[in-house]
């Protein structure tokens, strides 16, 4: 995991003398903010309304599914049935002389078998790949929603909640398709196909049978509103667990060298626990429902036996009847345990679908536009496109303006460095100008486009922004500058490389631009990364560029070859270039101070050098600094 | 990648039996459960018996005593195997989920120890659905299909027997099917034991895109690659899709042989019953208690085929789990913590010069590069005095930041050796060393904790919040004071997000709290301001006047706040000396710190 920036990105990076997020965003712990709990708002009867949508699409094969589980249980149902016309037509017809009835029940019995075989094979593999396409669109749906959502939910809900999410909450999913539906279908086809044989059989004991359903009913009912509860709790406590794992293994390194080991341990501990109690009071409420349900069922049987028996007695009832009564009742009563599961993995499912649910309907904060508007066509031969900030004001969400009203014309192809000390309003600036964040008031304008028309991939090919935490993905080097553009061939990637100085340690890594970055002498330093991110911002080819921090953590030949580089390559383009380092200064041809999200200083470096303001401060200090 | 491994010849049950040590604490509770269900599932068998003994005995003889005695014994059965099944769900509830918690604590507190090569190799999206996915499976396998397997044997074993005793020839019919079914049951348990395991891997590669896609969400958008994003998922996820198909056809497979071949054998038991009780050889209610038997066995047999499924996973599951155990956490990969056995320096001449951090003809590969490949570090040979601070210089790449990883131990050295005061840090216990040196990484992570637990976790224990303040003071980290709950905001994955300034800072702090005696920062300040960076050097230059540091350094700013400097070139320390002196004697050195040419120079 040498690749992986630290799983808590910064929210700006201009607000370091006042929190990112405001008042109630500040207040983690507090009642007042929804992303505290595990389960984000939806709409009442969205959880339904999402499993009714994702079975929708499979609505023929549902039924067929159901169709083979019908004829399937028909097929093992009318065991019995054989057994009492062996017992009351057969046995007497074969004394008779007449094997008629004898070969019947002989084809009879083989053919349900075969049958049931059969069918029992077609059913699992359709309800298996309906559950599986199900899951494939669920999946799915979450991956990219999640994509589609802003930086600043990402930046609230947090990876873990999200990986639980479209893992074991998906899992539980996988459970109630796989086990759970077939568990309600076969419990629910046999307890009709049973009545019914029992109410034709004999009316008397069929009723009494039917009359069982009530408590049972009731038991089914009282069981479901409690497992409601503990599921819930349960799959709130496995988040937890997964949320505190995945920032342990992203953060090995610190875990070590500051020997946090026994205190995660005892972390972890106390979230393994809770998810431990809960996870024993769902399998203790389970025990008592079986407990229940049997009682019931035993009592039925062993009353309905005694009545029958009577009447058998008294000459009212057959006994081949009696005996396939009985046989039948066991069986009525034995998927009632099924049941039970089947309720289990609901309860589950459904508590993992009210979060997945309550994540589906969180929508975008930085939405594709309704009416998408095609950029004008470029003025000059120039890639670069004019910025306007007009009026924009900005604050975090939740309060604390970080601009308070903002007027700013960058010119096509003009390279503006912005400056400031912490907390300014740099990064906000760049932010909105890649569209993470929409303004609150004001527009911001691509060649007099307002951002929030532009189609994302017209924004995304047009904007490009490059931040100090260049993210690898697993893959090849390659693959990670490819990024910039799919598309692009070998030879383009490596041009993008050997422009930003890259070429030569990528060369040097064990398979060169093949090196898979996670796997075997991949180990890749930061710097290098940081020139990847740039080599993918070049192949990218974007008509504005910005570079937030871009250039950290290279040393300062590499920070010159990526300016030697940025010189060539931003001839034309618009870019922004925020910095603590004001070597950056010398490429552009317009620098902005910024101070409390208000520009103060704005001019040519040259000039604002030669004068006495802020800019001359910063720059002086900077020499220094360079001794 | 070894995530990957693919186990064709392994049997289920060794794999299974690993898991002995954790349910060993438990198990007086699991037999006890597993004897209960045996003895409520042959209650249930009793059941068919005591409806013959009706049938043939007060039904036949209009006996209406022994109606209501025999329904009596009915509801005795059933109250006894209704009771008797919760109490074997009771016995097991806390227990077993007791037992997930600890494999899963206990992997955790593994993988907290492992080297730290382990970690870059390993995607932690395969850890997590290790300690979430394959756990859960090894809960349901102990509380189900193990109790089961051995319920249901028996069960049907007892059946077995009970049909046999009332009529031996009907009984072997019903035995018929039984070779034929075990043969199925043993072709499709290598089968799906291999498919199984692909299905598992590939949840566990799932698991890391979407980590990544979270982890790297600000890249994806940046570039608007959501897309491309998704087709990689959608592609992981629909060959997991297949996986999962083909499992489910093994399954389906399974299921009708076991459905139809006992089936069948019950037809040709009633067949057989009918003629024998034509030619009352039997009675009917023989014939009814033996078919209700025979029909009380299906829900067993039935059950053999996902319960072996389902030991199959777990089996899979437990390996997968065991792939990470097995690994040696890294202080069990040396003599940790022993006696220096080598004799140490006596005579005072020879104490001086081994005094502060010392790396003696260090070098150093990855354990996991590919062979032939160079060493990245060779023979590094390096003094930093007491109390004397060592920026270390080189090109990108070029191998600071895993020379400072050396320090701590978070690698070990290949050859060689690095002496704090004088003693090797290889026989010193991790704990201590790690409590002696303190790190501050290029890439701050905080926890999901307060800002003050995030930056007392440098110091000893005592340490309270005159330290904190002191620490945050050094770092210019006094912002921390400013937030909505001061030093009590908690920070971190489920907290406020801070800037990289802030948390570089923070972490800054967190390395200077506890007035280590080494101090190991690599590139500290790379996020910070100008003037920023100069309140923090001058407040860092106070600390740094007693404590022996090796500070990686980029920037002549940085650089200056050490006493002297050494330049990383090509694997060894190529030069040592002053900042001005290296400036003026030496051209890489002034190449890096300037940016200039080397041959302008």
């Amino acid at each position: 995991m040498t690749t992986t920036t630290p799983s808590t990105p910064a929210v700006s990076d201009d607000d370091s003398d006042g929190p990112a997020r405001s008042r109630d965003a500040g207040d983690p712990g507090g009642p007042g903010d929804q992303f505290d709990r595990d389960v984000l708002p939806s709409p009442p009867g969205a959880t339904a309304a999402l499993l009714r949508s994702l079975l929708a699409p499979m609505k023929a094969r549902v039924a067929l599914t159901t169709l083979l589980l019908l004829l399937q249980q028909a097929a093992v149902q009318a065991g019995p049935l054989l057994v009492a016309y062996a017992i009351d037509t057969a046995v007497p017809a074969f004394r008779d002389d007449r094997n008629g009835p004898l070969f019947a029940v002989a084809a009879g019995y083989l053919l349900c078998a075969l049958a049931s075989g059969a069918l029992q094979f077609a059913f699992i593999e359709t309800s298996a790949r309906v559950s599986q396409d199900v899951l494939l669109d669920l999946r799915g749906r979450i991956f990219r929603h999640a994509q589609a959502l802003s930086v600043d939910f990402h930046e609230r809900y947090t990876s873990g909640r999200l990986i639980s999410r479209s893992t074991t909450d998906v899992e539980s999913l996988r459970e109630l398709l796989d086990e759970g539906l077939q568990e309600l279908v076969t419990v629910i086809l046999s307890f009709v196909y049973i009545s019914a044989t029992l109410l034709w059989l004999d009316p008397g004991l069929g009723a009494v049978a039917v009359a069982s359903f009530l408590p049972l009913y009731l038991l089914v009912r009282l069981y479901r509103g409690r497992a409601a509860r503990v599921y819930g709790a349960r799959s709130t406590a496995i988040a937890a667990v997964i949320v505190k794992f995945v920032e342990t293994m992203n953060g090995i390194r610190p875990v070590r060298a500051f020997r946090r080991e026994a205190a995660n341990d005892a972390e972890f501990a106390v979230l393994n626990t809770r998810h431990e109690r809960t996870n024993g009071d769902s399998l203790l409420e389970m025990a008592r429902y079986v407990v229940g349900s049997r009682l019931v069922a035993n009592t039925a049987v062993a009353g309905i036996v005694l009545w029958g028996a009577h009447r058998v007695a008294a000459g009212s009832l057959e006994l081949g009847v009696l005996a396939a009564a009985v046989l039948y009742l066991r069986r009525l009563y034995d998927p009632i345990d099924r049941l039970g599961m089947f309720l289990n993995s609901y309860q589950s499912a459904a508590a993992s679908l009210e979060k997945i649910a309550g994540l589906l309907a969180q929508t975008p904060s930085v939405p594709e536009p309704e009416r998408p508007r095609e950029l004008p066509p470029r003025k000059t031969e120039f890639p670069g496109r004019e910025v306007v900030f007009d009026g924009v004001r900005f604050g975090y969400r939740t309060g604390g303006e970080v601009l308070p009203r903002f007027d700013l014309t960058l010119p096509a192809g003009q390279t503006v460095a912005v400056v400031g000390s912490t907390g300014a309003g740099k990064s906000t600036l760049a932010k909105l100008l890649a569209r993470f964040y929409d303004p609150s008031a004001g527009r911001v304008l691509l060649d007099g486009v307002d951002l929030r028309e532009l189609p994302m991939p017209e924004l995304r090919r047009g904007v490009v922004m490059v931040t100090q935490e260049a993210f690898l993905f697993s893959g090849t080097v390659a693959d990670n500058i490819a990024l910039g553009r799919p598309e692009a061939t070998r030879e383009e990637i490596e041009r993008a490389a050997k422009a930003i100085g890259a070429h030569e340690f990528i060369s040097a890594l064990p398979d060169g631009y093949d090196t898979d970055v996670r796997k075997r002498g991949g180990r890749i330093s930061a710097g290098q990364r940081q020139l990847v991110a740039f080599a993918r911002a070049l192949l990218a080819d974007p008509a504005v560029l910005i570079l937030d921090e871009a250039t950290s953590s290279l040393d300062i030949p590499g920070e010159r070859a990526v300016q030697r580089a940025m010189a060539t390559v931003l001839r034309g383009r618009t870019a922004v270039v925020i910095a603590h380092r004001l070597s950056t200064v010398e490429i552009a041809d317009r620098v902005l101070v910024m101070e409390h999200g208000r520009i103060v200083e704005d001019g040519h470096p040259d000039e604002l050098i030669g004068g006495t303001g802020r800019f001359a401060d910063l720059h002086q200090a900077w020499r220094d600094s360079l001794a | 990648m070894p995530t990957t491994r693919e186990t064709t010849d392994r049997s289920a049950v060794r794999t299974l039996l690993r898991l002995w040590p954790y349910v060993r604490p438990v198990r007086a509770r699991l037999l006890t459960a597993a004897f209960v269900a045996v003895v409520a599932s042959c209650t249930g068998l009793v059941i068919p018996l005591v409806l013959k003994w009706m049938v043939d005995g007060p039904v036949a003889d209009r006996d209406p005593a022994g109606v209501w005695l025999g329904a009596l014994y009915l509801l005795l059965l059933g109250i006894a195997e209704a009771v008797l099944f919760g109490i074997r769900r009771w016995l097991v509830a806390r227990p077993l989920s007791h037992v997930e918690a600890e494999m899963r604590a206990g992997l955790y507190r593994r993988l907290q120890r492992l080297p730290v090569a382990f970690h870059d190799r390993w995607a932690s999206g395969q850890l997590l659905s290790r300690a979430t996915t394959d756990l859960m499976l090894l809960r349901m396998f102990l509380a189900f299909p193990l109790t089961f397997l051995l319920v249901n044997g028996v069960t049907i074993l007892v059946g077995l027997v009970i049909m046999l005793l009332q009529d031996w020839v009907l009984g072997l019919v019903i035995l018929g099917p039984a070779v034929p079914v075990m043969w199925t049951c043993v072709v499709f348990e290598r089968r799906y034991a291999r498919v199984a395991r692909r299905a598992q891997d590939q949840i566990g590669d799932l698991t890391t895109v979407v980590e990544e896609s979270v982890l790297g969400i600000r890249v994806i958008k940046g570039f608007g690659r959501h897309r491309s994003q998704a087709r990689a998922f959608r592609e992981l996820s629909g060959r997991l899709r297949g996986t999962e198909l083909r499992k489910a056809r093994l399954l389906a497979t399974i299921w009708a042989v076991i459905v139809t071949l006992p089936e069948v054998a019950i037809g040709a038991a009633l067949v057989l019953g009918v003629l024998r009780v034509a030619d009352g050889e039997l009675s009917a209610g023989t014939l009814v208690a033996f078919l209700s038997t025979a029909l009380a066995l299906r829900w067993p047999v039935d059950s053999i085929g996902f319960l072996l499924a389902m030991s199959q996973e777990a089996a899979t599951a437990t390996e997968r789990y065991f792939e990470v155990m097995d690994e040696l956490p890294e202080d069990q990969l040396d003599g940790d913590g022993g006696v220096d056995p080598r004799p140490q320096a006596r005579d005072a001449a020879h104490r001086a010069a081994a005094q502060g951090l010392r790396f003696e003809n260090v070098t150093f590969r990855y354990p996991d590069a590919p062979p032939g490949s160079p060493p990245l570090l060779t023979a590094v040979d390096l003094h930093i005095r007491p109390g004397e601070s060592m920026a270390l210089v080189g090109a990108t790449g070029s191998g600071k930041t895993t020379l400072t990883a050396l320090v701590p131990r978070l690698h070990e050295v290949t050859s060689g050796r690095i002496t704090l005061n004088g003693v090797d840090i290889t026989t010193m216990s991790r704990e201590e060393l790690r409590g002696r040196v303190a790190v501050a990484f290029e890439e701050p992570t905080l926890f999901s904790a307060s800002v003050g637990e995030n930056v007392l976790m440098g110091a000893r224990d005592a340490a309270g919040k005159p330290e904190l303040d002191r620490a945050l003071a050094i770092a210019q980290a006094d912002f921390a004071h400013a937030l909505p709950q001061g030093t009590d905001t908690r920070v971190g994955e489920q907290g406020l997000s801070l800037s990289g300034g802030q948390r570089q800072r923070l972490a800054l702090a967190r390395a200077v709290v506890g007035r280590p005696e080494f101090l190991v920062l690599d590139d500290p300040l790379s996020a910070l301001d100008v003037h920023t960076e100069a309140a923090v050097e001058a407040a860092l230059r106070r600390v740094l006047a007693d404590t022996t540091a090796l500070i990686v350094a980029h920037r002549p700013s940085t650089v200056l706040l050490a006493d002297r400097v050494a330049l990383l070139s090509g694997g060894r320390i190529a030069a040592v000396g002053t900042h001005q002196q290296l400036l003026r004697e030496n051209a890489e050195y002034a190449h890096l710190m300037s940016g200039e040419q080397e041959d302008s120079r």
